[in-house]
């Protein structure tokens, strides 16, 4: 029984509430991709962006959550759109590094922008859930709720793609680039609106991370590099293999960071990644052709 | 006729740069010159094996083992930084190797090796922060002063109060890069490595060694890019986990790359010197009060830059004149 410690058992579900959210994270970034083939290095400032803006609405101005939240994923949906209109949309027939590096210059661009408009100060909107304690576990509401989001999210943004016309049409695209103009689907029009939803996505993640973690201009970096890990890990654009890798990933920065401290737990999430890509380069579920 | 003529022009600049320090700049202009150096060779470091289509963001890890290697040995152990020199780029090919040789053997190439290595060099950055008991965690570490009583330099320990000094060292190394990069570029690796980046089974074909090839190139700009790390921890005196290694620093070493010119020599040290006079520039007309600014302008031009000058700036100076650019 020493094995199965609570602790253990605690860090294990936390573990599994983590594993939501980033799956939350990774289905934005792999949804894009896998339309656009385009990896947005700076998907987490997104959603950075997105959690000033709520901090911004709620905290400075006043305005109540429940219209800031939305406001947020509007926002951050329309700067997806207006990223993919102005800094992806020139070199969509460029070399795919270019593409990479664009958006890292995106990266660059957002987290000084919103240096100079916020500071580096770390903010918080000062709305803190209560913590659910279960026997001798306890966990945090925001973490269970940012769960049940995600996890809602990803079923709504599942059922979109396959019951809808517009959904049927993203995954024709993705499927074959070049014969869905031919069949009167306007491609660029669909990479568009996969852009803004790919950004609402983010704009819904800010939501669910400005209840947990204070937001400073940095704070993508701490989100970013493990939200491009699960998506190549789950085969970049296969967004039921992200979903697994985000759960796998979970667990080894809790029962990682349960063990040791927290860096260790990503180190070795990062170092399994590794060691991963040399075995299946593809990712675990690679994307079927 | 025209070489020749070139070459004398790079000589008599070369022999201008070299009496700069005589020139009695002020500290200040010297600091910015043996920035421009470094970051010059660090940036032709990763060039090498970039302009043959490997586009590492991983060698934020390389910069990483050299700096602190060198300076954890010196504070921790005493040991001389020109022997924890030669540790760090053990470690350095060691790491590089342990990641080049599975990469280029089961053909991780384009998206994948850029995430592969970026994830590498966020596990150097984690484990510099994750060790913060030895290594300060993020708030960075000094190496420990070994100038008492006065003295201008200690070669034990690897410092040097003196900017001329810095100055000389840097030049010599950013020298031997470009010496290097023009090796690389007239050897046959480098034909094969073009081969390679254009069709790996037609190169395999012809009969390259596609994996080793690659790896050869790697392990030089690893290593390369290992010395320009020490170099920058012993010349600061100050390194952090955030400026050494991680994705910040990676990526600005490829967007650097990027804004010079990728496929010239001298592409690099443009982009180096560029990318510091841009930022002094900026710090200089907007002040220390606002952060953030000179690096928002940064990043609008890099976006701007790859959409509209994807060579860089000197890759396109020598388009439009249509000169062809020593070795390029």
């Amino acid at each position: 029984m020493e094995f199965l410690d609570i602790f253990l058992l605690e860090a294990v579900l936390n573990g599994v509430l983590l594993g939501g959210l980033l799956a939350l994270l990774a289905l934005g970034l792999n949804l894009v991709f896998g339309v656009i083939d385009v990896v947005w290095i700076c998907y987490a400032e997104l959603i950075m962006v997105g959690m000033y803006c709520i901090w911004f609405l709620y905290a400075k101005l006043g305005v109540p959550l429940a219209i800031a939240m939305p406001a947020g994923i509007v926002a951050v949906g329309a700067l997806g759109a207006a990223m993919h209109h102005f800094v992806i949309r020139p070199v969509l027939a460029a070399e795919p590094i270019n593409q990479l590096l664009v958006t890292g210059g995106v990266l660059f661009f957002l987290q000084a922008a919103a240096t100079v408009a916020f500071g580096v100060e770390f903010r918080n909107i000062g709305v803190r859930l209560p913590s659910l304690a279960m026997g001798e576990m306890s966990f945090s509401v925001a973490r269970i709720v940012a769960f049940g989001v995600a996890i809602a999210a990803i079923a709504a943004t599942y059922l979109f793609l396959s019951r809808t016309f517009i959904g049927t049409a993203i995954r024709a695209i993705s499927q074959d680039r070049t014969i869905m103009p031919l069949m009167g689907v306007n491609p660029s029009r669909i990479y568009l609106m996969t852009s803004a939803m790919g950004g609402a996505l983010a704009g819904l993640a800010s939501c669910l991370l400005v209840l947990q973690y204070d937001v400073h201009p940095a704070i993508g970096l701490s989100f970013g590099p493990i939200t491009f890990m699960i998506c190549v890990l789950g085969g970049l654009g296969n967004l039921i293999g992200g979903f697994v890798a985000a759960f796998v990933f979970a667990q080894f920065i809790s029962v990682g960071g349960f063990f040791f401290q927290l860096e260790w737990g990503y180190v070795i999430a990062f170092a399994f990644f590794i060691v991963v890509m040399f075995w299946k380069p593809e990712g675990l579920l690679a994307r079927r052709r | 006729m025209r070489t020749v003529n070139l070459r004398i022009v790079a000589l008599v600049l070369l022999a201008l740069l070299a009496a700069a320090p005589a020139a009695g700049l002020g500290n200040y202009t010297l600091h910015l010159m043996v920035m421009a150096l470094l970051w010059g060779f660090i940036y032709t470091s990763w060039s090498i094996m970039g302009r043959l289509g490997m586009v590492s963001f991983g060698h934020g890890a390389f910069l990483g083992i050299g700096a602190y290697g060198v300076v954890m040995m010196w504070n921790l152990w005493g040991v001389s930084p020109w022997i924890g020199l030669v540790v760090s780029l053990a470690v350095t090919l060691a790491v590089a190797l342990m990641i080049g040789w599975p990469c280029f053997r089961f053909r991780i190439v384009g998206h994948y090796f850029a995430l592969v290595t970026l994830a590498l060099s966020e596990v150097v950055r984690l484990v510099i922060v994750g060790l913060r008991d030895h290594t300060g965690g993020s708030l960075g570490v000094t190496p420990k002063g070994a100038l008492t009583d006065g003295a201008s330099m200690s070669l034990a320990a690897m410092q040097f109060s003196s900017k001329v000094v810095w100055f000389y060292l840097m030049l010599a190394c950013w020298l031997a890069a470009l010496y290097i990069w023009h090796r690389v570029d007239r050897s046959m690796q480098r034909m094969a490595l073009e081969a390679i980046s254009e069709d790996e089974d037609a190169a395999a074909s012809v009969g390259i060694d596609v994996s080793r090839t690659k790896l050869g190139i790697t392990l030089l700009s690893a290593a390369m890019t290992c010395v320009g790390g020490a170099l920058y921890a012993q010349y600061q005196l100050y390194v952090n986990p955030e400026t050494v290694s991680g994705i910040g620093i990676s990526l600005q070493m490829v967007f650097g790359v990027i804004a010079g010119g990728m496929f010239v020599m001298l592409g690099p040290t443009v982009g180096a010197v560029f990318l510091l006079l841009l930022s002094e520039g900026l710090r200089v007309l907007v002040g220390n009060e606002i952060h953030g600014v000179d690096t928002t302008v940064y990043g609008l031009m890099l976006i701007l830059f790859i959409i509209y000058m994807p060579k860089g700036i000197l890759g396109k100076v020598v388009e439009r004149f249509g000169a062809r650019a020593p070795g390029g």
